[in-house]
């Protein structure tokens, strides 16, 4: 258009991956994926576009986050129904195990998805990049400690040292606040106000009983190895709060095994941001002060859903988090070598068919369009109208060979 | 550096107007049916003031085309839940036009409290002109899965056939009563407040101004919003029933300007009706007709309230209609019968000064600005699927609530509109460069209705009856 001076920029808190940078997301996403195919995990993918009412029928996210999802009326909203750009990643899936899955009772699962929040200032993200892995239909310490052992897998594997586990038990924390004997409003506020990340809350707490409260609270803000704490806090309030025993327990059998495969992991009961559907053990992955992860078991979910009562548990990585920390791959398999291909107009169709014999055999292949830097390439095959139809020049060792067929030049490739 | 001040029409009016006497602004002609919508200050030759819906003022702030802007704290929050990372700012209660937003339910109904809500599986229909604060409600009660009328008014009449809850203000406690409801939840307490631009409370000298305001406000009164404490009286007589019999059609009539024509219409067809229109504001009318149930709504929201299954027939205008098929295609809604009154051209118009006289000039227009286009409508769907297909560049649609005429030049650069002489489009100024459609009034269906095994039948007898009598005037 003449005099356009229309200038198109990127939407306020998106991001593009540029060559190098998808490069890096997709040595994450294939550590990932080639981990969770051998944990036996099976990939799914569900729609980016689901109905509003998937993420607020549970009840579960809280208000802090559903102000912050992108609903909206589609062509067909005439009748109110509202659709969202999906805003968390484990809701979906368990939505398709219910979908399609349900029967089969055990279900290991695992996505790689893009997940969208909005953030007002523009400056982070609000797309990310999860994956994640769902183990449904089983409670055990031991599916628990296997969700925590995979993401460890798929870190370890990407050369990321240093990761911090930090522990936390919803059904613990969930027990301690009824303890607190709120109102049913006060509680939920409470619970919302941790959700969102507000560990300061409980000391803002007036109640009844403060001396109560005050170790409730003690309690709360603990941090700690778990060998001996848990065991200590078992000790002290069992048997003034039954209600926190069988909890208790739950957590101990898996800080137990936890420690007993060797992983380093503390106890932060009240890091509580993110764990809003969750009902047992909860843990979050740091490197530095970088949270790369988190999961935890959530098996009121699928009941809320309208489904029969079915445990599940899991997790979600953080890629775009990841993709800060991982160095580029030091590849153990060489580079494929690369060749350009300059074809003279005349043999245009030669030029294709020797380019795509050469890719056949492993070698990457392009086709001379202008502007390409010769220095990159390792070979160049010069394709002519008269004889020699083909020269191939050897970057490394200079030397330049002349044949006439496309056997030829495989030859010389030594791939005959 | 000129400072605009965007001001309300309305309810605010005569206090707004009192604070700006004693603060001696010497406004010319702020009055209800000013003749011009600009004004100016003697004491500030800098400022420009303009009367605005007081709807439009938040928005107008948030853009940047004003300032400074009084409006009520409800329109505020509107727009600051669904965008609170915009340019406006709060900065003062000015304490007068107090009242509150309350979530309300039929007292038929007998909804205790919002808890209980929570525990539904079925969908909650939530009626408002406040969508926004009504989602942000559905939210924080937890509700399972609910629906959002967005409505242009007169939601009090919704509740309980036509919704579940209708969340409205109420400034004496009394008006919602009178319409069979009861108030379950407060969602909000609102007075005038004066709002401000964030860049321009940063970049321009606006001290004196303000201070004239505020240094002039009225004495502090004891906020009376909360209606807690406030003595409902018993309403009784307001039988209004949630189940309608499934054979029975439900008709939507206009409030408005319309009723006149819609009258004799009817009186035309020898269908009687009582109490249309209402002097007292009833909004179900009885009728001659056997099986056809009446209620009284903006005819604005009709299209939808017929997609959605809340009625089966409405008489409202093509445009209506056509705005609400552009947004959603898919809708069961289709005209039934051309009414052939209230005949108006929807056209798009421009600033008589601007240097093009059609759209390929606006399209050049459009594309070589610097800044975002501005197309303002009350038709937001209409103006954006003619911008769009029009191929105009980095363009926004900027709704408006009323005498959208007044945008032109200075707050928006393009306006669809309706015209029925094309006289006020002259009168300010303003030129038509393209008619879109013409619109009269008609009567509207569902098509799932129409072709319905119980109520077909009575439908196509009925609009039998509007169709000849429609011929005979």
């Amino acid at each position: 258009m003449k005099g356009s001076v229309m200038r198109v920029k990127r939407c306020k808190g998106f991001r593009d991956l540029a060559p190098e940078e998808m490069s890096k997301f997709r040595q994450i996403e294939i550590a990932f994926r080639d981990c969770c195919l051998r944990w036996g995990y099976r990939e799914v993918r569900t729609p980016t576009l689901e109905y509003l009412y998937l993420f607020t029928a549970t009840g579960t996210l809280t208000p802090g986050r559903l102000n912050r999802v992108y609903s909206f009326l589609d062509w067909d909203g005439w009748s109110g129904e509202r659709v969202v750009l999906r805003p968390d990643g484990t809701i979906p899936v368990a939505r398709l195990y219910i979908d399609s899955m349900a029967e089969q009772g055990l279900a290991k699962l695992f996505y790689v998805t893009n997940v969208f929040a909005f953030e007002e200032t523009g400056q982070e993200s609000r797309e990310g990049w999860q994956g994640g892995a769902e183990l449904i239909g089983v409670n055990s310490a031991i599916a628990d400690v296997e969700l925590l052992a995979l993401a460890l897998d798929v870190l370890q594997s990407l050369g990321l040292e240093d990761i911090k586990v930090r522990l936390s038990h919803a059904g613990l924390v969930r027990a301690i606040l009824a303890e607190l004997e709120l109102g049913p409003g006060e509680q939920m506020r409470i619970f919302d106000q941790l959700l969102d990340g507000d560990t300061e809350v409980l000391s803002r707490l007036k109640p009844d009983k403060p001396e109560l409260v005050e170790a409730l609270t003690v309690l709360l803000g603990m941090k700690g190895k778990p060998s001996g704490f848990l065991k200590n806090v078992k000790a002290l309030f069992s048997q003034k709060l039954p209600e926190l025993e069988s909890p208790l327990d739950n957590f101990i059998a898996i800080t137990d095994l936890v420690q007993a495969l060797g992983y380093d992991c503390q106890i932060d009961l009240a890091s509580g941001k993110g764990f809003e559907y969750y009902t047992g053990v909860i843990f979050h992955l740091f490197i530095g002060e970088e949270n790369i992860g988190g999961g935890g078991r959530y098996d009121a979910l699928i009941s809320l859903m309208g489904e029969k009562d079915t445990p599940a548990a899991g997790f979600a990585l953080y890629l775009d988090r990841l993709m800060k920390l991982v160095k580029p791959e030091a590849s153990a398999e060489p580079m494929p070598k690369r060749i350009l291909v300059r074809v003279a107009p005349e043999v245009m169709k030669e030029g294709f068919s020797i380019a795509s014999h050469l890719r056949e055999v492993g070698y990457v292949t392009e086709l001379a369009l202008g502007g390409e830097e010769a220095a990159s390439y390792d070979f160049i095959l010069e394709v002519q109208s008269k004889p020699p139809r083909f020269v191939l020049s050897d970057k490394v060792g200079g030397k330049k060979s002349r044949v006439e067929s496309i056997a030829g030049v495989l030859d010389l490739l030594g791939c005959g | 550096m000129p400072i605009k001040i965007a001001l309300p029409k309305g309810s605010l009016l005569a206090e707004t107007t009192a604070i700006l006497e004693r603060a001696g602004w010497g406004l010319s002609d702020y009055r209800e049916g000013a003749r011009s919508y600009r004004l100016s200050s003697q004491r500030f030759p800098n400022l420009g003031a303009k009367m605005f819906h007081e709807k439009d003022i938040p928005i107008q702030v948030a853009v940047g085309n004003y300032d400074l802007g009084i409006c009520g704290l409800d329109w505020v929050e509107e727009l600051l839940v669904k965008y609170p990372s915009s340019a406006l700012v709060k900065v003062r209660d000015l304490g007068y036009d107090q009242g509150a937003l309350y979530m309300a339910a039929a007292r038929s109904d007998g909804v205790a409290n919002v808890g209980e809500l929570a525990t539904k599986w079925d969908i909650i229909r939530i009626a408002s002109e406040y969508p926004n604060l009504a989602e942000l409600f559905a939210a924080h009660a937890r509700l399972r899965r609910f629906s959002i009328y967005p409505l242009w008014g007169a939601a009090e009449a919704y509740p309980p056939e036509s919704a579940d809850l209708a969340l409205l203000p109420m400034k004496t406690g009394g008006e919602i009563l009178n319409h069979g409801l009861v108030p379950i939840s407060k969602v909000l307490d609102f007075s005038a407040w004066l709002i401000v631009n964030r860049y321009s409370l940063k970049a321009k000298d606006m001290a004196e101004i303000l201070s004239s305001i505020t240094d002039n406000l009225p004495p502090a009164e004891k906020n009376p919003s909360s209606l807690e404490g406030m003595k409902m009286p018993e309403v009784t007589g307001l039988p209004f029933v949630r189940e309608v019999p499934d054979d029975v059609v439900r008709l939507a009539l206009p409030d408005g300007h319309q009723q006149a024509h819609v009258r004799r219409i009817l009186d035309q067809a020898g269908i009687h009706i009582d109490d249309y229109p209402s002097a007292v504001g009833n909004r179900r009318p009885t009728s001659s007709l056997d099986g056809v149930l009446i209620k009284v709504i903006r005819p604005q929201d009709m299209p939808l309230q017929v997609a959605n299954g809340n009625f089966d027939l409405a008489i409202t205008g093509r445009d209506w209609l056509t705005e609400h098929q552009y947004q959603f295609p898919s809708s069961p809604v289709a005209e039934l019968l051309d009414l052939k009154y209230g005949r108006v051209r929807i056209v798009a118009v421009i600033s008589q000064d601007a240097l093009v006289d059609d759209i390929d000039g606006l399209r050049g227009l459009s594309n070589e600005s610097q800044v975002p286009y501005r197309v303002a409508s009350e038709y937001i769907n209409i103006a954006d699927k003619y911008a769009r297909s029009n191929h105009l560049g980095m363009y926004r649609v900027i709704p408006t609530w009323g005498a959208s005429e007044a945008f032109l030049p200075e707050d928006a650069d393009l306006l669809i509109e309706n015209t029925e002489t094309g006289r006020t489009i002259a009168r300010h100024n303003l030129k038509i460069i393209d008619t879109l459609f013409t619109s009269t009034a008609c009567l509207i269906g569902s098509t799932i209705s129409v072709a319905s095994s119980v109520k077909g039948e009575r439908i196509s007898s009925l609009l039998k009856m509007l169709g000849d009598a429609v011929e005979a005037i």
